[in-house]
């Protein structure tokens, strides 16, 4: 009802918009105040990614930005070539679907939408 | 422990509690909050003293209307000017209440952190409870403050830079200090109209344990003026939210925190236009 009158008279509901930007906001100190923890999901990261593809580690880049509603990693991960006789199969005992190997507890804090831009 | 007191000899058999009153942000409230949960802790017949932490910008005085009582601050009983007893400047309302005023012409930088802590372990031996208003930021004014407490009180209102303020101090807390969280200035009115933070929209994203809700009213700053904490008073709702907030305080099991306020015609007339009760 009240949200109704509030759009008719085009009124702003400023206690969601403050409600949300205190979240994102808070996301992100979060995460510069925690850089280790994002050396250790970067590295993770690579980790999986290169169990199917050559990269080059020192022209990786990964930050994070404020989208319209969202805290989003952005990755920019620079491939060399492909790694031929990888695949989910053939890796060593530990477990073979990448999604579950590595140590995902690392990445608790990264945000629900994470777009990772591939080049 | 509470044992009604007259005077704050050197009687307590077990140490008191010295809790720090802290925010980050400036200007959301630990002073008023420092001096009436002072007043109201006293009132309770608690030994209380307050310290002013913040050095260079003294105003509990003002708050407490001591400010003509002061002639020694902290500084003064740190650098063995004088003694502690000197210092500490005895509440006009309540007996059982004093304070200890910063210095105004001195700073933050001045004062030595070790012996700022001895400092409240020394109160802590003679009153039940130490309460320190720390200055904004979280420099060295917030070090010294935070020194010497065992607890913290986070005061924050419902504002996105006041409650980011009060999230990046309590994680330089740490573990320690469990730190409990009084939510000032709510607006009542406006919340409900959805133009401001809510109760619940604040500690879902703080996650603290709620000690207290003061709504913003204009009795605050009227009692400011008069130097008579709001707290004294026996007729305001607000003194009654400061009284719950010393109850629990005190580990009484008090009924959770709500916020009423006085609305005013055209609140209501909204409400009534707007088909809300
Ligand atoms: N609940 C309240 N309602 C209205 N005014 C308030 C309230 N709490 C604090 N104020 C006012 O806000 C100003 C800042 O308060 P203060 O306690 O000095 O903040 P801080 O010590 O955090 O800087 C003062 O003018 C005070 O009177
Ligand atoms: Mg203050």
């Amino acid at each position: 009802m009240v949200e109704f009158f509030n759009r008719i008279f085009g009124r702003q509901n400023s206690g969601a918009t403050a409600k949300e930007r205190l979240r994102l906001v808070l996301m992100s100190d979060h995460l510069s105040l925690a850089p280790e923890m994002i050396e250790a999901m970067k590295r993770d990261l690579l980790d999986v990614i290169s169990k199917y593809v050559q990269l080059d580690r020192d022209k990786v880049d990964v930050h994070f930005e404020n989208q319209d509603d969202a805290l989003a990693m952005l990755a920019n991960i620079p491939i060399t070539g492909v790694n031929r006789n990888s695949g989910p199969k053939d890796d060593s005992g530990t477990g073979s679907t990448p999604p579950q190997s590595g140590s995902t507890s690392k990445k608790k804090r990264k945000s629900t939408n994470t777009p990772a831009a591939a080049t | 422990m509470h044992q009604l007191k007259s005077d704050a000899q050197p009687a307590p058999v077990s140490l008191g509690r010295a809790i720090v009153i802290t925010s980050g942000k400036g200007g959301v409230g630990k002073t008023t909050t420092t001096a009436n949960l002072g007043t109201a802790l006293a009132r309770r017949g608690a030994s209380v003293a307050l310290v002013d932490a913040d050095v260079g910008l003294r105003n509990l005085d003002i708050v407490l209307g001591l400010e003509s009582r002061v002639k020694h601050h902290v500084l003064d009983v740190l650098e063995e000017q004088v003694t502690l007893d000197e210092a500490l400047v005895r509440d006009k309302n309540s007996p059982t209440l004093h304070l200890l005023a910063a210095a105004q012409t001195r700073e933050k930088d001045d004062v030595d952190t070790d012996k700022m802590r001895a400092l409240v372990q020394k109160l802590r031996e003679r009153f039940e409870y130490v309460l320190i208003d720390c200055p904004a930021g979280i420099e060295m004014g917030f070090k010294n403050a935070v020194a010497g407490a065992q607890e913290a009180i986070v005061v924050c209102t419902p504002e996105v830079s006041a409650v980011r303020d009060v999230d990046r101090v309590v994680g330089l807390l740490g573990n320690a200090f469990s730190p409990q969280l009084i939510i000032n200035r709510v607006r009542p009115q406006l919340v409900k109209k959805g133009k401001m933070l809510s109760v619940e929209d604040v500690n879902s994203i703080l996650r603290l344990p709620l000690l207290g809700v003061i709504a913003d009213e204009p009795d605050v700053i009227v009692s400011t003026n008069k130097g008579e904490p709001l707290a004294l008073r026996s007729d305001s709702r607000t003194a009654a939210a400061y009284h719950a907030i010393a109850a629990r305080v005190a580990g009484e099991d008090v009924p959770a925190p709500t916020v009423t306020q006085k609305e005013s015609l055209m609140d209501r007339l909204g409400a009534l236009f707007g088909g809300r009760r």
